[in-house]
C-alpha cells in the first residue's frame, strides 16, 4: 500500500457523509411488531398501564431499535453520489477494493425513546484502518459514526458502523489454495454403556480386551454377559499390542473424505486371542499378508477419537 | 432347530409378478410395490379381495396396509416382516406357508419393491448415516471408524480369509459372474441382456475394495417383485400349476454378526446356511444331488462358494473346482441363477431369485434347463438368512 493512497483515503475521516430524517416518528405499531419478532416480552414496551407504574412512567421503544427509526426503506433510495462517503467508495473501488461486507455495529444510548419522538441521523466518517490482510482478502475497515438526535436537536444515542472494504479473490483460501482442505472427520463410533469403556481406554493409549470377572475369559467386540459362565460382571485387561493379520482388505471404492486410499483395512489376532478390525500402517497396501506379524501404534485422530493401528514388525 | 420341521410340502407359489427391473424405474418405491403385488395377484388368477396376508422385509419401506389400500385388498388378518435386509428373501414365503398351515390366513402375499439405485443406495453403506446407540447400530462403532463403511467391504474382510484358507482365487469368484452375465445375456428382463462378460472383463475391471474387483459386486436396482402364497390343496384350484414349496427355512448361526462375523473360530464357513441346508435336507428328505437347479444368492460373487459348500454340493472348500469343473453353467449338475442372479438380472433382494426359482420348477426359464424337479433358492449372506426348496406338485 502506497502512503499516497493512506493519506489520500484518512482526509475522509471526520467528514460529515449527510443526514437524514426518520419517516415515521417512534410508535405503538413498529414497537409492537419488533417485540413480537424478537420474541421480547417486557410489558414496559406495549402495556401503558404497567408501563406508567414503571420507573420509566410510560412505555418505551427497545433501545436496539435506534437504528430502526431512522431506515431508507425500501422505496426512495436517494441518488448516490456527492456525499463524502460515496466519493470514498469511489476511491476505494477505484484502487480494486471493490467488495464490501458489514463486520461490526455498537449502539450508544443518551436516553430512552418514547411514542411521539421523531429522529434525524447524521452521518460521519469516524475511521479508515490501514490495510489489513482478512480471512476474505486484503481491505480497509471503514467505520461510519451515525448520530441520533431529534428534529429539535436533542441528542439521543449514536452508533458506529463497520465495514470491510476489500478486493476480491485475495482471501485465504484462495492465496494459500495449495493446502488442502481441512480433513472431515472419522465416522463416529455409536458409543453405549456395553462400548463406551474400549473407546475411552484408547484415548489413554490402552488397547483394552473386555474379561469375565468371573471365568475369566477374554472378548471382543465386548457385550453385558459372558457366554461361557453367564456372569454379568467384567473388566478389562490391556492387551499386549502384538498380535498377527488374520485378514485384511484394501478399499478402493467409495472415498469418503476422512481417510486416505488406496486404504488397508486389518482383521488382526491379538496374542491374547481375540480379534480385531484396525487400520494398517507402515507399509504399502500391497505388502500386507495374512499372518504376517504386526505391532500396535495409536493414532490420535481427533480430541474424540483416538484408535489403535497395527504396523508390520521389522524383523 | 427343530427335528419336527412340519413344513413339508406345506405351501405352493400360485402366483409371481413384478415391475421392470431398471436404474431409474421413475415412479414411487410404493407404485412398485402396488405393482408388483397387483400383477402377482392377476397372474395366479385372484381377486385381490381374496389376499388377506402380507409378508414383507423389515427393509421394506412400503407398509402393507398402503399396498392393501391401493389394491382394494380390505382387510388383511395376517401380516409380518423379517429382519436382516436380504435374508429374510426365503423367510417370507416361509411365515407365508406358516400363516396359511396355521389357518391365520389363505392368500398371502410377500413382497419386495424399493428405488434402491435412483433413490437411496445400500452400496453407500454407513458411510453417511448418523449412528444412535442402541445396540444395532453400536455394533458399526467396530467397523466405521477405521473405514469399513460398505457391504463390499464388510464381503471383503471374508473373501481374504476364505482365498487364504482353501487357495481359491479371484478367477474363481469371476466365474459366478461370468455365468450370471451368460444367463442374463439370455434374459430379456435382465438388466444385462445381451451383454454377457469374460473373464477377463472381470479381472480387468477396477478393485472396488481387495480381493473384489467391480465385477464381483451386484448392480443396484429399482423394481418390484411379489409372490403368491396359499396352501397346495387351494392351489391346485387355482390359474397356474402349483409351485409346492418342499421346505423352508431360517438360520442365525453361533457367534453371528450382521455382516460382521469376523469372531468365529472357523471365519470362512458359512454356519447359518450350514444349518438352513440340515433343515431343508432333514425335511425334505432329499439331498443335493436331488437339486436340478439353484439360485444361489448373489449380491457379491465371493460368498456363492461356501454357500455350494454348505448346502453339501461339493466338499468344504472345494466349490472353486466345482465351479471350475463347470457345474454350475447350463448342461452342468447345478445350473445356478439362470435368470441372471443379482449380477445380472436385478438386485431386488433376493425377490427376484425366488420368483426365477417357481420358473425352473414351471419349466419357463429363458435358460430352461431340462427336467427341473427340485430348486434350491438361497437369500443373503454373512447375515441371518434363509433358504426354499420349489419343487413339482405329485
Ligand atoms: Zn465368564
Amino acid at each position: 500500500m502506497s502512503i499516497d493512497f493512506y493519506d489520500q483515503i484518512q482526509k475522509f475521516v471526520g467528514l460529515e457523509a449527510g443526514t437524514q430524517d426518520g419517516h415515521d416518528e417512534v410508535n405503538q405499531a413498529m414497537i409492537r411488531h419488533w417485540v413480537e419478532a424478537m420474541g421480547d416480552e417486557n410489558p414496559v414496551y406495549v402495556d401503558a398501564q404497567l408501563a406508567a407504574e414503571s420507573i420509566h412512567g410510560e412505555r418505551i421503544a427497545p433501545p436496539v431499535m435506534l437504528q430502526a427509526w431512522v431506515m431508507r426503506g425500501l422505496k426512495h433510495r436517494p441518488e448516490s453520489g456527492g456525499s463524502p462517503q460515496d466519493d470514498l467508495m469511489n476511491v476505494l473501488d477505484g484502487a480494486g477494493f471493490t467488495s464490501v461486507v458489514a463486520t461490526n455495529c455498537e449502539q450508544e444510548y443518551d436516553r430512552m425513546l418514547h411514542l411521539g419522538d421523531h429522529l434525524r441521523t447524521r452521518t460521519i466518517i469516524d475511521s479508515i484502518s490501514d490495510e489489513k490482510q482478512t480471512a476474505l482478502g486484503t481491505g480497509h475497515f471503514l467505520t461510519t459514526r451515525v448520530e441520533y438526535e431529534t428534529l429539535e436537536g436533542e441528542p439521543v444515542g449514536r452508533m458506529l458502523f463497520r465495514i470491510l472494504k476489500f478486493k476480491p479473490g485475495t482471501g485465504r483460501s484462495v492465496s494459500t489454495e495449495e493446502e488442502s482442505p481441512p480433513r472431515p472427520l472419522r465416522p463416529r463410533p455409536a458409543l453405549n454403556r456395553d462400548n463406551q469403556f474400549w473407546f475411552e481406554a484408547a484415548k489413554e493409549h490402552r488397547l483394552v480386551i473386555q474379561k469375565c470377572s468371573d471365568c475369566g475369559v477374554l472378548r471382543h467386540p465386548p457385550r453385558p454377559r459372558c457366554d461361557k459362565c453367564g456372569s454379568y460382571e467384567h473388566g478389562a485387561v490391556e492387551a499386549s499390542g502384538k498380535g498377527t493379520i488374520y485378514s485384511f482388505v484394501v478399499i478402493h471404492y467409495p472415498q469418503v473424505p476422512s481417510f486416505d486410499y488406496p486404504l488397508p483395512v486389518g482383521l488382526i489376532a491379538l496374542e491374547e486371542g481375540t480379534r480385531l478390525v484396525a487400520d494398517l500402517t507402515g507399509a504399502e497396501a500391497s505388502e500386507f499378508k495374512i499372518d504376517m506379524p504386526v505391532i500396535l501404534e495409536w493414532q490420535d485422530l481427533d480430541p474424540d477419537l483416538t484408535l489403535p493401528a497395527f504396523r508390520p514388525v521389522k524383523l | 432347530m427343530s427335528e419336527q420341521n412340519r413344513l413339508k410340502d406345506a405351501g405352493a407359489i400360485v402366483g409371481i409378478g413384478a415391475t421392470e427391473f431398471s436404474k431409474e424405474s421413475g415412479r414411487s418405491d410404493l407404485q412398485l410395490a402396488i405393482e408388483a403385488c397387483e400383477a402377482a395377484i392377476f397372474e395366479a388368477g385372484l381377486e385381490p379381495s381374496q389376499i388377506d396376508g402380507m409378508v414383507t422385509f423389515t427393509a421394506e419401506t412400503n407398509p402393507e396396509i398402503e399396498i392393501a389400500k391401493n389394491l382394494s385388498i380390505g382387510e388383511l388378518s395376517f401380516f409380518s416382516r423379517i429382519h436382516h435386509g436380504g435374508g429374510a428373501a426365503c423367510g417370507t414365503i416361509q411365515q407365508a406357508v406358516m400363516a396359511v398351515n396355521a389357518g391365520v390366513a389363505d392368500y398371502v402375499v410377500c413382497y419386495r419393491a424399493f428405488n434402491e439405485r435412483s433413490g437411496h443406495r445400500f452400496g453407500t453403506g454407513v458411510q453417511d448415516r448418523p449412528m444412535a446407540a442402541n445396540a444395532e447400530s453400536a455394533h458399526f462403532a467396530w467397523y466405521a471408524p477405521p473405514g469399513l463403511l460398505t457391504p463390499a467391504q464388510w464381503v471383503a474382510m471374508f473373501a481374504t480369509r476364505y482365498m487364504h484358507e482353501y487357495g481359491a482365487t479371484s478367477e474363481d469368484f469371476g466365474r459366478i459372474a461370468v455365468a450370471d452375465r451368460r444367463h442374463a445375456a439370455n434374459n430379456p428382463k435382465a438388466w444385462f441382456y445381451n451383454q454377457p462378460i469374460t473373464l477377463e472383463d472381470h479381472q480387468n475391471s477396477r478393485w472396488i475394495v481387495e480381493p473384489l474387483h467391480l465385477l464381483d459386486c451386484c448392480q443396484e436396482s429399482d423394481g418390484g417383485q411379489a409372490i403368491v402364497v396359499t396352501t397346495p390343496e387351494r392351489a391346485r384350484d387355482l390359474k397356474q400349476t402349483p409351485v409346492i414349496v418342499r421346505a423352508s427355512a431360517q438360520g442365525a448361526g453361533t457367534d453371528q454378526e450382521m455382516m460382521t462375523s469376523y469372531y468365529r473360530q472357523e471365519m470362512a464357513a458359512l454356519p447359518e446356511m450350514g444349518l438352513i441346508a440340515r433343515q431343508l435336507w432333514n425335511t425334505t428328505g432329499l439331498g443335493p444331488r436331488d437339486m436340478q437347479a439353484a439360485i444361489i444368492y448373489d449380491h457379491f460373487t465371493p460368498l456363492a462358494l461356501p454357500q455350494l459348500e454348505e448346502f453339501g454340493f461339493c466338499g468344504r472348500g472345494e466349490a472353486k473346482d466345482f465351479i471350475r469343473d463347470g457345474n454350475i453353467e447350463l448342461g452342468g449338475n447345478l445350473p445356478i441363477n439362470t435368470n441372471g442372479g443379482q449380477l445380472g438380472e436385478a438386485y431386488i433382494h433376493g425377490m427376484n431369485g425366488v420368483a426365477e426359482g417357481v420358473r425352473l420348477v414351471r419349466g419357463t426359464s429363458t435358460n430352461q434347463p431340462p427336467d427341473v424337479e427340485n430348486v434350491l433358492v438361497t437369500a443373503g449372506t454373512m447375515v441371518p438368512t434363509s433358504a426354499l426348496i420349489l419343487g413339482k406338485d405329485s
